[in-house]
């Protein structure tokens, strides 16, 4: 006589330490949509707005001579600003990490200063300095060299939004990394240029390509500080980000548009090349990337 | 010789001091340290303490000003709640599209602000997608109102929190919430009461960096904000206004009041951060 045991059917489990699933898929949904709202529908508007009229119309806008000259003043600030950013960095993180000092708390706390500055101060020190009101702005412009309301001057605005980019991601990694590898290259007779070289440079390269990104993607797109001490003078001074607004209040939208999906397009390569970064060389990035 | 202890560094046999220490020094002064020396020595002997404050003490500034800060305010308390909430989500779910959406979370570090400011315009802008449902259904404007000056500045502020927290959560020893549930806590009990308290310090500093980058905010918010003085007029715009004016003194004014606030800000909000590591336990 067989009796067939029926086990009562089990309840689904849940773990103690998850949320019930209808509370995940509602946070999940909630979480999307805002996203959507705030993120994904401005980002499609941009690409929306450019083709309005056709993509042939939204290219020729960008080879109007006001675009082009643009883009090349917006290629030749990123291309003066961020070596000069890198090196600043890589001098920093270098006399901070390898070096015990006084003050360095300080200096630290100075190179994170502009991050907490608004833009439009940034552009507002530079005219200051240099501008048409100050002795020093008056001889220059004397002699030829125009600060304010030319390159330099947006060089320079640019530089010190971007200050602490480069430093930021380095000093934690080489932190980390210690001083011993370095200290062992130099007692088996090799020069300081060389230790660096062939054993510093390596170990902090991603964290460096990474800086470097992240401090050309905000150069090319910096406005604010920009807007204060270029003079927005058309096809000499006025960056990408600025042609944009030119041509937004002059109600040139695809131009402006189209103009603003390249710095789109760009802001996408710089995310995919960070994305890229962070999930291949984890372990070489400061902490708070490795995700 | 023998000045050791008064020397700055201690000795080393690494290379590279003079270079490094040399390059660092002069960029700092060249880039940040000169030039806020300028404006304060501009803004307190060259306008003189009382001349600043007459031009701040008029209620278009002190509107600005308040606006910038309010704004500021509300956009990252929102961004405070709704970045714990992302960073939980993109760390203890699965679902698709979940790599996507954490790259995406770091859209408005890489977006232009010029960008940003026409594309929320375009969407929220009473004929925009978004801004003609919001009309039909609620009766309320979003562009060219404070509303659309604290949506700007969401989207300007929106990665720090999650950035900030996101690592803690990885961190965090699921036993810690076993032996809460073991204790007899519910779910919710265990959130708010054990997982929450750990993720307080990382989220104020979030919250810092939010709220620094979103009160001198000015590329987003300018084509959005509809620029009404005494309205939607934040005090970046004012500086910028008083530029073109030529009254440096007034936009020196401005400036330093907005620097004064904020360092404030940055100071009180640290204190808290000090105050709820002792409370919390360190992070």
């Amino acid at each position: 006589m067989t009796e067939t045991l029926t086990l009562p059917k089990p309840r689904a489990f849940r773990p103690a330490t998850t949320e019930p699933v209808l509370v995940k898929w509602a946070l999940i949904a909630l979480v999307l949509a805002i996203l959507t709202v705030l993120l994904f529908a401005p980002l499609i508007a941009v690409f929306e707005e450019a083709l309005r009229r056709g993509a042939a119309f939204a290219l020729a806008s960008l080879s109007e001579p006001d675009a082009q000259s643009a883009i090349r003043l917006t290629l030749l600030v990123a291309a003066m600003t961020v070596p000069l950013n890198a090196a600043f960095g890589i001098a920093a993180a270098w006399a901070v990490t390898k070096f015990d000092w006084r003050g360095k708390a300080w200096v630290i706390t100075l190179i994170d200063l502009p991050f907490s500055v608004s833009p439009v101060v940034a552009g507002l020190l530079f005219v200051l300095m240099f501008g048409s009101n100050s002795a020093l702005g008056v001889w220059l412009v004397a002699n030829g060299y125009p600060i304010v309301f030319a390159v330099p001057g947006i060089v320079l605005a640019t530089l010190f939004i971007t200050f602490p980019f480069v430093a930021r991601e380095l000093i934690p990694i080489m932190l980390e990394q210690g001083r011993s590898e370095e200290e062992a290259a130099l007692t088996l007779g090799a020069s300081g240029w060389r230790t660096f070289l062939t054993v510093t440079l390596p170990n902090i390269r991603w964290a460096l390509l990474y800086g470097v990104l992240l401090c050309n993607a905000r150069a090319m797109g910096e406005f604010g500080a920009v807007a204060v001490v270029s003079g927005k003078i058309r096809g000499q001074t006025t960056t990408m980000p600025l042609m944009i607004e030119m041509f937004y209040n002059e109600y040139l939208s695809v131009a402006a548009f189209t103009m603003a999906a390249v710095l789109a397009l760009l802001a996408f390569v710089t995310l995919a090349l960070k994305s890229a970064l962070e999930w291949r060389y984890a372990d070489q990035l400061a902490a708070t990337h490795r995700h | 010789m023998h000045l050791r202890s008064f020397a700055i560094k201690s000795p080393t046999p690494m290379p590279g001091w003079g270079l490094s220490f040399g390059i660092m020094l002069t960029m700092l002064s060249v880039v940040v340290l000169i030039p806020i020396t300028v404006l304060l020595w501009r803004g307190f002997v060259g306008f003189g303490a009382t001349g600043m404050w007459e031009v701040i003490n008029r209620p278009r500034v002190w509107n600005a000003l308040e606006l910038s800060f309010r704004a500021a305010l509300v956009a990252s308390l929102f961004n405070l709640v709704f970045g714990v909430l992302l960073a939980w989500v993109l760390v203890r779910y699965r679902f698709p599209g979940k790599r996507l959406i954490d790259a995406a979370v770091d859209l408005p570090f890489a977006l232009p602000t010029a960008v940003a400011g026409i594309a929320l315009t375009a969407i929220y802008a009473p004929n925009g997608v978004l801004g003609s449902v919001i009309m039909e259904t609620f009766g309320m404007r979003v562009a060219y109102t404070e509303l659309g000056i604290w949506i700007a500045l969401i989207f300007v502020g929106l990665p720090f929190v999650v950035r900030t927290v996101q690592p803690v959560i990885e961190e965090i020893d699921r036993e810690t919430e076993e032996a809460s549930a073991t204790l007899g806590a519910s779910r919710l009990r265990t959130l708010t009461h054990v997982v929450l308290p750990m993720l307080t310090p990382a989220a104020l500093t979030g919250f810092a960096l939010a709220l620094a980058r979103s009160v001198g905010e000015y590329g987003s918010v300018i084509f959005i904000a509809g620029n009404l003085p005494n309205v939607t007029e934040i005090a970046p715009l004012l500086i910028v206004i008083r530029l073109e004016e030529f009254d440096y003194d007034g936009g020196v004014a401005i400036a330093i009041a907005m620097l004064a606030i904020s360092f404030t800000l940055l100071l009180a909000i640290n204190l808290i951060q000090i105050w709820s590591r002792r409370r919390m336990g360190a992070v």
